[in-house]
Protein backbone atom coordinates (compact mmCIF):
# COMPACT_ATOMS: atom_id res chain seq x y z
CA UNK A 1 0.00 0.00 0.00
CA UNK A 2 1.70 3.06 -1.29
CA UNK A 3 2.05 6.17 1.78
CA UNK A 4 -0.58 8.09 -0.27
CA UNK A 5 -3.07 5.74 0.60
CA UNK A 6 -4.67 6.02 3.45
CA UNK A 7 -7.49 2.71 4.67
CA UNK A 8 -10.80 3.61 6.31
CA UNK A 9 -11.57 0.44 8.63
CA UNK A 10 -15.05 0.36 9.88
CA UNK A 11 -16.61 2.68 12.28
CA UNK A 12 -13.22 4.89 11.80
CA UNK A 13 -13.27 8.67 9.77
CA UNK A 14 -10.12 10.26 8.25
CA UNK A 15 -9.53 13.42 6.94
CA UNK A 16 -6.80 14.46 4.04
CA UNK A 17 -4.85 16.85 1.54
CA UNK A 18 -4.30 15.37 -1.63
CA UNK A 19 -2.94 13.88 -3.17
CA UNK A 20 -4.04 11.18 -0.42
CA UNK A 21 -6.08 8.67 -1.53
CA UNK A 22 -9.14 7.47 1.22
CA UNK A 23 -10.07 4.02 0.18
CA UNK A 24 -12.80 1.93 2.53
CA UNK A 25 -12.88 -1.55 1.85
CA UNK A 26 -15.78 -4.26 1.68
CA UNK A 27 -18.96 -1.70 2.59
CA UNK A 28 -22.02 -3.65 2.99
CA UNK A 29 -25.10 -2.42 4.81
CA UNK A 30 -22.22 0.15 6.18
CA UNK A 31 -21.93 3.87 4.44
CA UNK A 32 -19.17 5.34 3.30
CA UNK A 33 -19.45 8.91 3.42
CA UNK A 34 -17.37 11.02 1.06
CA UNK A 35 -16.96 14.88 1.83
CA UNK A 36 -14.92 17.01 -0.70
CA UNK A 37 -13.68 20.36 -0.44
CA UNK A 38 -12.88 21.14 -4.31
CA UNK A 39 -10.93 24.65 -4.28
CA UNK A 40 -8.67 23.34 -1.20
CA UNK A 41 -8.41 19.90 -2.16
CA UNK A 42 -9.22 18.39 0.67
CA UNK A 43 -11.18 15.15 1.36
CA UNK A 44 -12.95 13.06 4.39
CA UNK A 45 -14.13 9.92 4.05
CA UNK A 46 -16.33 7.78 7.56
CA UNK A 47 -17.36 4.33 6.95
CA UNK A 48 -20.20 3.90 9.48
CA UNK A 49 -21.93 0.75 10.46
CA UNK A 50 -25.17 2.61 12.83
CA UNK A 51 -27.57 5.56 12.15
CA UNK A 52 -28.19 7.06 15.12
CA UNK A 53 -26.41 7.38 18.46
CA UNK A 54 -28.81 8.24 20.80
CA UNK A 55 -30.60 4.91 20.25
CA UNK A 56 -27.35 3.14 21.47
CA UNK A 57 -25.57 2.32 24.80
CA UNK A 58 -23.32 5.02 25.63
CA UNK A 59 -20.43 5.09 22.87
CA UNK A 60 -17.30 6.62 22.82
CA UNK A 61 -16.69 5.93 19.18
CA UNK A 62 -17.89 8.93 17.49
CA UNK A 63 -16.80 6.73 13.75
CA UNK A 64 -19.57 3.93 13.97
CA UNK A 65 -22.34 6.02 13.81
CA UNK A 66 -23.90 8.28 10.85
CA UNK A 67 -25.09 11.39 13.49
CA UNK A 68 -21.79 11.37 14.92
CA UNK A 69 -19.39 11.30 12.52
CA UNK A 70 -20.50 13.58 10.21
CA UNK A 71 -19.90 16.51 12.37
CA UNK A 72 -16.56 15.01 13.44
CA UNK A 73 -15.66 14.51 9.92
CA UNK A 74 -16.04 18.06 9.10
CA UNK A 75 -14.49 19.27 11.84
CA UNK A 76 -11.01 17.31 11.18
CA UNK A 77 -11.42 18.66 7.47
CA UNK A 78 -11.58 22.36 8.85
CA UNK A 79 -8.18 21.60 10.72
CA UNK A 80 -6.95 20.77 7.41
CA UNK A 81 -8.17 24.06 6.01
CA UNK A 82 -11.49 23.01 4.42
CA UNK A 83 -14.38 25.16 4.18
CA UNK A 84 -17.01 23.76 5.03
CA UNK A 85 -19.50 26.25 2.82
CA UNK A 86 -17.43 24.32 -0.19
CA UNK A 87 -18.28 20.77 0.68
CA UNK A 88 -20.25 18.06 -1.32
CA UNK A 89 -20.85 14.85 -0.42
CA UNK A 90 -20.90 11.46 -2.41
CA UNK A 91 -21.93 8.60 -0.89
CA UNK A 92 -21.47 4.59 -0.92
CA UNK A 93 -22.91 1.42 0.12
CA UNK A 94 -26.19 0.95 2.66
CA UNK A 95 -27.08 -2.80 1.03
CA UNK A 96 -28.62 -5.20 2.70
CA UNK A 97 -26.47 -8.19 2.46
CA UNK A 98 -28.59 -10.74 4.18
CA UNK A 99 -31.98 -11.39 2.58
CA UNK A 100 -34.50 -12.23 5.88
CA UNK A 101 -38.09 -13.52 4.63
CA UNK A 102 -39.81 -10.88 6.96
CA UNK A 103 -37.51 -7.98 7.86
CA UNK A 104 -38.75 -5.77 9.70
CA UNK A 105 -37.59 -1.95 8.84
CA UNK A 106 -35.45 -2.00 11.65
CA UNK A 107 -33.44 -5.02 10.36
CA UNK A 108 -33.33 -2.91 7.24
CA UNK A 109 -30.30 -1.37 8.44
CA UNK A 110 -28.40 0.02 5.26
CA UNK A 111 -32.09 1.43 4.21
CA UNK A 112 -31.89 3.37 7.62
CA UNK A 113 -27.86 4.38 7.29
CA UNK A 114 -28.36 5.44 4.00
CA UNK A 115 -31.50 7.86 5.10
CA UNK A 116 -29.72 8.78 8.36
CA UNK A 117 -26.82 10.10 6.05
CA UNK A 118 -29.01 12.42 3.81
CA UNK A 119 -30.43 13.96 6.30
CA UNK A 120 -27.89 14.69 8.35
CA UNK A 121 -26.16 16.21 5.41
CA UNK A 122 -29.46 18.38 4.77
CA UNK A 123 -28.89 19.46 8.06
CA UNK A 124 -25.27 20.06 7.69
CA UNK A 125 -26.45 22.05 4.26
CA UNK A 126 -24.04 19.98 2.55
CA UNK A 127 -25.13 18.52 -1.07
CA UNK A 128 -25.18 15.26 -2.11
CA UNK A 129 -23.97 15.20 -5.70
CA UNK A 130 -23.82 11.27 -6.11
CA UNK A 131 -25.24 8.29 -5.19
CA UNK A 132 -24.51 4.22 -5.13
CA UNK A 133 -26.47 3.33 -2.54
CA UNK A 134 -28.85 -0.15 -1.55
CA UNK A 135 -28.87 -3.28 -3.60
CA UNK A 136 -27.63 -6.23 -2.19
CA UNK A 137 -23.83 -6.32 -2.27
CA UNK A 138 -21.06 -5.19 -1.13
CA UNK A 139 -18.70 -2.10 -2.73
CA UNK A 140 -15.43 -1.21 -1.38
CA UNK A 141 -14.36 2.47 -2.88
CA UNK A 142 -11.55 4.91 -3.56
CA UNK A 143 -11.66 8.50 -3.54
CA UNK A 144 -9.21 10.93 -4.97
CA UNK A 145 -8.61 13.93 -2.93
CA UNK A 146 -6.63 15.39 -6.60
CA UNK A 147 -10.07 15.67 -8.42
CA UNK A 148 -12.85 14.04 -5.83
CA UNK A 149 -13.46 11.47 -7.95
CA UNK A 150 -15.00 8.09 -6.64
CA UNK A 151 -14.15 4.34 -7.75
CA UNK A 152 -16.60 2.00 -6.70
CA UNK A 153 -15.31 -1.87 -7.23
CA UNK A 154 -17.66 -4.90 -6.41
CA UNK A 155 -17.35 -8.67 -6.74
CA UNK A 156 -20.08 -9.52 -9.50
CA UNK A 157 -21.11 -5.95 -10.46
CA UNK A 158 -18.32 -4.30 -11.83
CA UNK A 159 -16.52 -0.87 -11.63
CA UNK A 160 -18.20 2.43 -11.75
CA UNK A 161 -16.59 6.11 -11.14
CA UNK A 162 -18.61 8.94 -9.96
CA UNK B 1 -22.67 -6.91 33.95
CA UNK B 2 -19.60 -8.51 32.90
CA UNK B 3 -16.98 -6.26 31.47
CA UNK B 4 -15.54 -7.88 28.22
CA UNK B 5 -12.31 -5.93 28.28
CA UNK B 6 -11.78 -6.85 32.16
CA UNK B 7 -12.21 -10.91 31.95
CA UNK B 8 -10.15 -12.62 34.34
CA UNK B 9 -8.43 -15.58 33.15
CA UNK B 10 -10.31 -18.02 34.45
CA UNK B 11 -13.51 -16.75 32.51
CA UNK B 12 -11.65 -16.56 29.20
CA UNK B 13 -10.54 -20.10 29.64
CA UNK B 14 -13.89 -21.27 30.48
CA UNK B 15 -15.43 -19.20 27.49
CA UNK B 16 -12.84 -20.87 25.09
CA UNK B 17 -13.82 -24.22 26.46
CA UNK B 18 -17.50 -23.30 25.29
CA UNK B 19 -15.95 -22.54 22.13
CA UNK B 20 -14.04 -26.02 21.97
CA UNK B 21 -17.43 -28.06 23.34
CA UNK B 22 -19.90 -26.32 20.60
CA UNK B 23 -16.68 -26.52 17.73
CA UNK B 24 -15.94 -29.76 18.49
CA UNK B 25 -19.70 -31.38 18.22
CA UNK B 26 -20.20 -29.07 14.87
CA UNK B 27 -17.18 -30.47 13.05
CA UNK B 28 -18.09 -34.22 13.85
CA UNK B 29 -21.43 -33.18 12.12
CA UNK B 30 -19.58 -31.64 8.98
CA UNK B 31 -16.78 -34.57 9.16
CA UNK B 32 -20.41 -36.97 8.97
CA UNK B 33 -21.89 -34.86 6.06
CA UNK B 34 -19.10 -34.29 3.86
CA UNK B 35 -17.46 -37.51 4.60
CA UNK B 36 -13.77 -36.38 5.15
CA UNK B 37 -12.10 -36.13 8.49
CA UNK B 38 -12.54 -32.69 9.55
CA UNK B 39 -9.76 -31.62 12.20
CA UNK B 40 -10.16 -28.19 14.47
CA UNK B 41 -7.78 -25.76 16.10
CA UNK B 42 -8.00 -24.82 19.82
CA UNK B 43 -10.27 -22.04 20.02
CA UNK B 44 -9.00 -18.53 19.99
CA UNK B 45 -11.05 -15.81 22.02
CA UNK B 46 -10.49 -12.30 20.99
CA UNK B 47 -11.49 -9.23 22.10
CA UNK B 48 -11.36 -5.94 19.72
CA UNK B 49 -13.05 -3.09 18.18
CA UNK B 50 -14.92 -2.58 15.45
CA UNK B 51 -12.32 -1.41 12.91
CA UNK B 52 -9.78 -4.65 13.76
CA UNK B 53 -12.13 -7.26 13.00
CA UNK B 54 -11.78 -8.00 9.61
CA UNK B 55 -8.07 -7.80 9.79
CA UNK B 56 -8.12 -11.05 11.86
CA UNK B 57 -10.30 -12.89 9.34
CA UNK B 58 -8.56 -12.51 6.07
CA UNK B 59 -8.79 -8.86 5.49
CA UNK B 60 -11.97 -6.81 4.34
CA UNK B 61 -11.59 -7.70 1.12
CA UNK B 62 -11.44 -11.61 1.02
CA UNK B 63 -14.39 -13.35 -0.72
CA UNK B 64 -16.57 -16.01 1.64
CA UNK B 65 -19.35 -17.46 1.58
CA UNK B 66 -21.23 -16.49 5.27
CA UNK B 67 -23.88 -18.14 6.88
CA UNK B 68 -24.88 -16.28 9.93
CA UNK B 69 -27.08 -16.70 12.78
CA UNK B 70 -28.78 -15.01 14.93
CA UNK B 71 -29.06 -16.28 18.45
CA UNK B 72 -32.60 -15.09 20.82
CA UNK B 73 -33.19 -16.59 24.10
CA UNK B 74 -30.97 -16.26 27.01
CA UNK B 75 -27.69 -15.82 25.81
CA UNK B 76 -28.16 -13.56 22.55
CA UNK B 77 -25.28 -13.67 19.85
CA UNK B 78 -24.44 -14.24 16.81
CA UNK B 79 -22.79 -17.47 15.37
CA UNK B 80 -21.15 -17.18 12.05
CA UNK B 81 -19.24 -19.56 9.70
CA UNK B 82 -17.03 -18.52 6.96
CA UNK B 83 -15.80 -20.50 4.21
CA UNK B 84 -13.59 -19.24 1.58
CA UNK B 85 -15.82 -19.42 -1.79
CA UNK B 86 -13.95 -22.19 -3.57
CA UNK B 87 -13.99 -24.48 -0.41
CA UNK B 88 -17.80 -23.55 -0.25
CA UNK B 89 -17.59 -25.04 -4.22
CA UNK B 90 -16.59 -27.89 -3.44
CA UNK B 91 -18.47 -28.87 -0.07
CA UNK B 92 -21.73 -27.88 -2.22
CA UNK B 93 -20.48 -30.30 -4.85
CA UNK B 94 -19.56 -33.25 -2.41
CA UNK B 95 -23.10 -32.84 -0.96
CA UNK B 96 -24.98 -32.53 -4.21
CA UNK B 97 -23.23 -35.22 -5.41
CA UNK B 98 -21.82 -33.38 -8.43
CA UNK B 99 -18.48 -31.92 -9.53
CA UNK B 100 -17.36 -28.46 -8.47
CA UNK B 101 -19.40 -25.63 -10.91
CA UNK B 102 -17.52 -23.40 -12.25
CA UNK B 103 -15.79 -20.54 -10.41
CA UNK B 104 -16.74 -17.34 -12.66
CA UNK B 105 -20.73 -18.51 -12.36
CA UNK B 106 -22.53 -17.19 -9.23
CA UNK B 107 -24.30 -19.51 -6.62
CA UNK B 108 -27.10 -21.69 -8.27
CA UNK B 109 -30.45 -22.45 -6.20
CA UNK B 110 -29.54 -26.13 -4.86
CA UNK B 111 -25.40 -24.89 -3.93
CA UNK B 112 -27.33 -22.18 -1.79
CA UNK B 113 -29.60 -24.63 -0.35
CA UNK B 114 -26.97 -26.96 0.67
CA UNK B 115 -24.57 -24.68 1.87
CA UNK B 116 -27.72 -23.07 4.11
CA UNK B 117 -28.22 -26.78 5.51
CA UNK B 118 -25.18 -27.76 6.29
CA UNK B 119 -24.59 -24.15 8.26
CA UNK B 120 -28.22 -25.12 9.89
CA UNK B 121 -26.30 -28.35 11.13
CA UNK B 122 -23.46 -27.17 12.27
CA UNK B 123 -25.13 -24.36 14.32
CA UNK B 124 -27.84 -27.04 15.64
CA UNK B 125 -24.64 -29.20 16.46
CA UNK B 126 -22.87 -26.29 18.40
CA UNK B 127 -25.69 -25.08 20.33
CA UNK B 128 -26.42 -28.43 21.31
CA UNK B 129 -23.31 -28.77 22.56
CA UNK B 130 -23.89 -25.37 24.38
CA UNK B 131 -26.87 -26.58 25.83
CA UNK B 132 -25.41 -29.24 27.06
CA UNK B 133 -22.83 -27.97 28.71
CA UNK B 134 -24.63 -24.66 30.00
CA UNK B 135 -27.70 -25.65 30.36
CA UNK B 136 -28.74 -22.34 28.74
CA UNK B 137 -31.33 -22.97 26.60
CA UNK B 138 -30.14 -21.32 22.81
CA UNK B 139 -32.12 -20.14 20.43
CA UNK B 140 -31.10 -19.93 16.81
CA UNK B 141 -33.24 -18.06 13.91
CA UNK B 142 -33.18 -18.91 10.30
CA UNK B 143 -30.04 -18.82 8.81
CA UNK B 144 -29.17 -16.27 6.12
CA UNK B 145 -26.59 -17.24 3.30
CA UNK B 146 -24.34 -14.21 1.80
CA UNK B 147 -21.43 -14.91 -0.91
CA UNK B 148 -19.27 -11.18 -0.70
CA UNK B 149 -16.49 -9.58 0.59
CA UNK B 150 -15.64 -10.22 4.56
CA UNK B 151 -16.19 -6.57 5.30
CA UNK B 152 -19.34 -6.17 4.10
CA UNK B 153 -20.73 -9.16 5.75
CA UNK B 154 -19.22 -8.14 8.98
CA UNK B 155 -20.96 -4.35 8.89
CA UNK B 156 -24.24 -6.53 8.87
CA UNK B 157 -23.53 -8.84 11.22
CA UNK B 158 -21.91 -6.77 13.53
CA UNK B 159 -25.15 -4.60 13.88
CA UNK B 160 -26.83 -5.65 16.94
CA UNK B 161 -23.39 -5.36 18.79
CA UNK B 162 -22.62 -2.12 17.71
CA UNK B 163 -25.71 -0.95 19.54
CA UNK B 164 -24.02 -1.89 23.17
CA UNK B 165 -20.50 -1.66 22.89
CA UNK B 166 -17.19 -0.29 21.03
CA UNK B 167 -15.93 -3.88 21.58
CA UNK B 168 -16.98 -7.21 20.31
CA UNK B 169 -16.00 -10.71 21.86
CA UNK B 170 -15.33 -13.52 19.65
CA UNK B 171 -14.34 -17.15 19.85
CA UNK B 172 -13.20 -18.47 16.96
CA UNK B 173 -12.26 -22.17 15.45
CA UNK B 174 -10.74 -23.12 12.44
CA UNK B 175 -11.50 -26.39 10.64
CA UNK B 176 -9.26 -28.03 8.29
CA UNK B 177 -9.00 -30.82 6.27
CA UNK B 178 -6.12 -33.73 7.22
CA UNK B 179 -2.95 -31.86 6.06
CA UNK B 180 -3.64 -28.79 7.62
CA UNK B 181 -5.58 -27.16 4.53
CA UNK B 182 -7.75 -24.67 5.96
CA UNK B 183 -11.91 -25.13 5.25
CA UNK B 184 -13.09 -22.38 7.05
CA UNK B 185 -13.86 -20.62 10.21
CA UNK B 186 -16.79 -21.01 12.73
CA UNK B 187 -17.11 -17.21 14.82
CA UNK B 188 -19.10 -17.46 18.22
CA UNK B 189 -20.12 -13.58 19.45
CA UNK B 190 -21.70 -13.59 22.59
CA UNK B 191 -23.69 -10.49 23.55
CA UNK B 192 -22.57 -8.82 27.08
CA UNK B 193 -26.03 -10.05 28.44
CA UNK B 194 -25.09 -13.69 26.64
CA UNK B 195 -21.81 -13.64 28.69
CA UNK B 196 -22.77 -12.95 32.11
CA UNK B 197 -25.71 -15.70 31.76
CA UNK B 198 -22.60 -18.10 29.92
CA UNK B 199 -20.18 -17.25 33.09
CA UNK B 200 -23.03 -17.55 35.51
CA UNK B 201 -23.54 -21.08 34.41
CA UNK B 202 -20.38 -22.11 34.59
CA UNK B 203 -19.99 -20.60 38.14
CA UNK B 204 -17.05 -18.34 36.95
CA UNK B 205 -18.80 -14.52 37.35
CA UNK B 206 -16.13 -13.03 39.45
Amino acid sequence: MSKNRLNIDIAEYKAARHPTELVAIGLGSCVGICLYDPVARIGGLAHVMLPDSTQATLSNNKGKFVDTAIPALIAEMSKLGADRSRLVAKIVGGAEMFNFANASDFMRIGKRNVEATIAALKTEKIPVIAQDTGKNYGRSIRFCTNDGKLYIKSINHGEKIM
Amino acid sequence: MVDMLNLNNLQLDALKEVGNIGAGNAATALSKMIKTRIEMSVPDIMILPFSRIAATIGGPDAHVTAIYYTIKGQAPGTLLFLIPVIDARKIAGVLLNKGVSDDQLPFDEMECSAIRELGNIMAGSFLNALNMFTSIHFVPTVPALCIDMVGAILGSVLTNLGMVSDYVLFIKTEFKYQGNHALGNLYFLPEAEALQVILNSLGVNN
